[in-house]
């Protein structure tokens, strides 16, 4: 397979105003890296599908915003002449076409001969998995069938920036999964750059070497999927990415003082005065009532295969919210300890 | 029992209704071919008023027929991308452009004809021509084409095909021409069926426009029914369904195999 090298883009002060009057992304700038999957991730109606679009050619940034691909400054270009491959959430494949002929679309417009059509075919059926379905019509193919016509199209023209608007959200739970895996191999493998545009945070985690995470057409934070989730920019981002116990209380001589107990605090945080802490489910574990400087009453259990998630009353002003290992075995009621690591204990600002 | 009862009731009643629409046209027909109507079949059957018919109006027929594909083609022309246009707009500005191209319905085809005659009635020639009719008829069939075509175009994700075609590189014409026709043809020929058939049918506004030299088949008909015998405007009807049911039931079984998405192309 050649590989598409694809370009660095860069949004410079892109903002983006609708005639309406609606401010859908506020001035914002940002670098992706050539070969990188940068994910933009929020609620919807955060701008994170007009970023798309301005990036795409779609939309044009309000005066005074740029967009650069390898440093050229393509604000002007229409999207027919800007080479960048979309997958849209709904495909968008041409219901006239057959599969062949969607996804050598791109190929005919550009002039590239019959037999080169032909060899570019193959390699991209078997690339995505769907060789055999070459002949069929659109609407004899699958969910699964169809997303992986649509990344075969937008990959056929070797696009330079290939941009993915939530193209897993139309499939069920399982094949989402699978083809979030999938899709994953297929963008290393290209090693092209990637705009990937999802409000769900597993799949941001799972596919993005950076995540975006976007509030009110502004960037909430940028990073690595573990720094996102680890040491969230603030209470937004910490309640948005995974589950966090939220938990607002007073600090003294390093530790927070709660109605169950008390939690130790890092030394790099602030150990005085009024905190907000996040504590992520998972980082809490359960010990004898004895063993821990923090106690609460079990209020409720519910085993989902892999992981028990209580929650525990009693301990902190409102319910904590546990993740423990499968084969705990508490009941509603019970009295626990809970034993919580300082390093867990993250600071956010306060608002 | 009561059961049945009813259904027969029922079945009677339906046919009666039915009986009362298509006896006037099978009398009218069966008229056309009628040596002597006032003294009834009995005079014999013949075919002489068809070929009168023929021989006195068959220009008619022909023009109607050339008004009527030229309407069709104007309609596709001006029609087909006026409503892609609308469709993708879709605004306000759009909505109030395909009220106005909708008003000629509400308008009686009398009044459009006089304005057209006020308007263009100096420029001789075109006045002369069939051109003018044609003028009227395009005025008067265009909503029907916009419409049908916006209907379709409102079912499929018209709006995405073409930015997802735009990204693969297409340049708007070649969009509208591979993939926006293509997935809009259900409403195209459902459209065009539409405007042939209110064309070759139009009197109200073709009576206005016409001169003897540009009469066509609903004119015809009526210079028929008020200047010869009964049984030659009788087999005027009868030549007319006679060339028209044909075309009919080719353009239906046309759009109901191209009319499921998806199983049109090869």
């Amino acid at each position: 397979m050649t590989t598409s090298e694809g370009v660095a883009v860069r949004l410079e002060a892109c903002a983006k105003t609708f005639p309406d009057g609606t401010r859908a992304l506020e001035p914002m700038t940002l670098d992706i890296a050539r070969g990188e999957t940068m994910v933009f991730l929020g609620p919807s109606g955060c701008g994170k599908t007009t970023t798309l679009r301005v990036i795409a050619g779609l939309e044009r940034p309000d005066p005074g915003g740029r967009v650069l691909f390898n440093g050229e400054d393509v604000t002007h270009i229409p999207i027919e002449r800007r080479n960048v491959g979309m997958v849209f959430q709904s495909y968008a494949l041409f219901p006239n076409m057959s599969v062949a002929e969607n996804i050598c679309y791109g190929l005919k417009i550009r002039g590239v001969t019959r037999a080169e059509r032909a060899s570019r075919l193959t390699e991209l059926v078997a690339l995505t998995g769907i060789a055999g379905l070459e002949h069929r019509a659109i609407d004899q193919l699958s969910g699964g069938q169809r997303q992986r016509v649509a990344l075969a199209r937008a990959v056929a023209i070797r696009p330079r920036v290939l941009l993915l608007d939530e193209p897993l959200t139309a499939l069920d739970a399982s094949l989402r999964e699978r083809l979030r895996g999938d899709l994953n191999q297929l963008l290393r493998s290209l090693g092209i750059t990637a705009v990937y545009v999802t409000h769900d945070q597993a799949e941001a985690m799972a596919l993005g070497d950076r995540i975006v995470v976007m509030r009110h057409g502004a960037i909430a934070q940028i990073g690595a999927p573990r720094e996102i989730y680890f040491t969230p920019a603030d209470r937004f981002v910490a309640e948005f990415i995974g589950a966090a116990n939220i938990i607002e209380a007073t600090a003294k001589d390093g530790f927070i003082a709660l109605p169950g107990g008390r939690i130790g605090l890092a030394d790099n945080t602030k150990t005085a005065g009024t905190v907000v802490v996040m504590i992520r489910p998972e980082t809490i574990k359960i010990v004898a009532p004895g063993d821990a400087g923090l106690r609460g009453k079990v209020e409720t259990v519910s085993f989902v295969g892999d992981r028990v998630r209580l929650t525990v009353t009693e301990a902190a002003e409102r319910a904590l919210t546990i993740d423990a290992a499968n084969s705990t075995q508490v009941r509603i009621g019970d009295r626990v300890g809970l034993a919580i690591d300082p390093a867990a204990v993250r600071q956010l600002e306060r608002r | 029992m009561r059961d049945r009862l009813l259904f027969a009731a029922q079945l009677v009643f339906t046919l009666l209704v039915a009986a009362f629409l298509i006896v006037p046209a099978l009398l009218s027909m069966l008229a056309g071919v009628t040596a002597n109507y006032f003294r009834g079949i009995s005079s014999g059957l013949t075919l002489d008023w068809v070929l009168q018919v023929w021989d006195l109006y068959a220009d008619t027929i022909l023009r109607s027929f050339e008004i009527a594909f030229a309407t069709l083609a104007c309609t596709l022309v001006i029609g087909v991308p006026a409503a892609y246009a609308l469709h993708a707009r879709g605004d306000r500005l759009a909505r109030l452009i395909e009220e106005i191209i909708t008003l000629p319905l509400a308008i009686p085809g009398l009044a459009i004809a006089l304005a057209l005659l006020l308007t263009y009635g100096g420029f001789g020639d075109f006045r002369r021509s069939w051109s003018f009719i044609l003028v009227g008829h395009v005025v008067f069939t265009l909503p029907f084409m916009v419409r049908s075509v916006m209907a379709v175009l409102g079912q499929i994700d018209v709006r995405t095909l073409d930015e997802s075609a735009a990204s693969l590189g297409a340049s708007p014409w070649r969009r509208f021409r591979d993939v926006i026709v293509p997935n809009a043809t259900p409403g195209i020929l459902a459209g065009s069926l539409m405007v042939v058939t209110l064309s070759l049918g139009e009197f109200n506004l073709t009576w206005m426009l016409h001169t003897p030299l540009t009469k066509t088949l609903p004119v015809g008909l009526a210079d028929s029914y008020a200047s010869m015998r009964l049984e030659v405007a009788s087999a005027y009807t009868l030549v007319f369904f006679v060339m028209i049911i044909p075309l009919l039931v080719a353009m239906q079984l046309i759009g109901r195999r191209n009319g499921r998405p998806g199983t049109a192309r090869a």
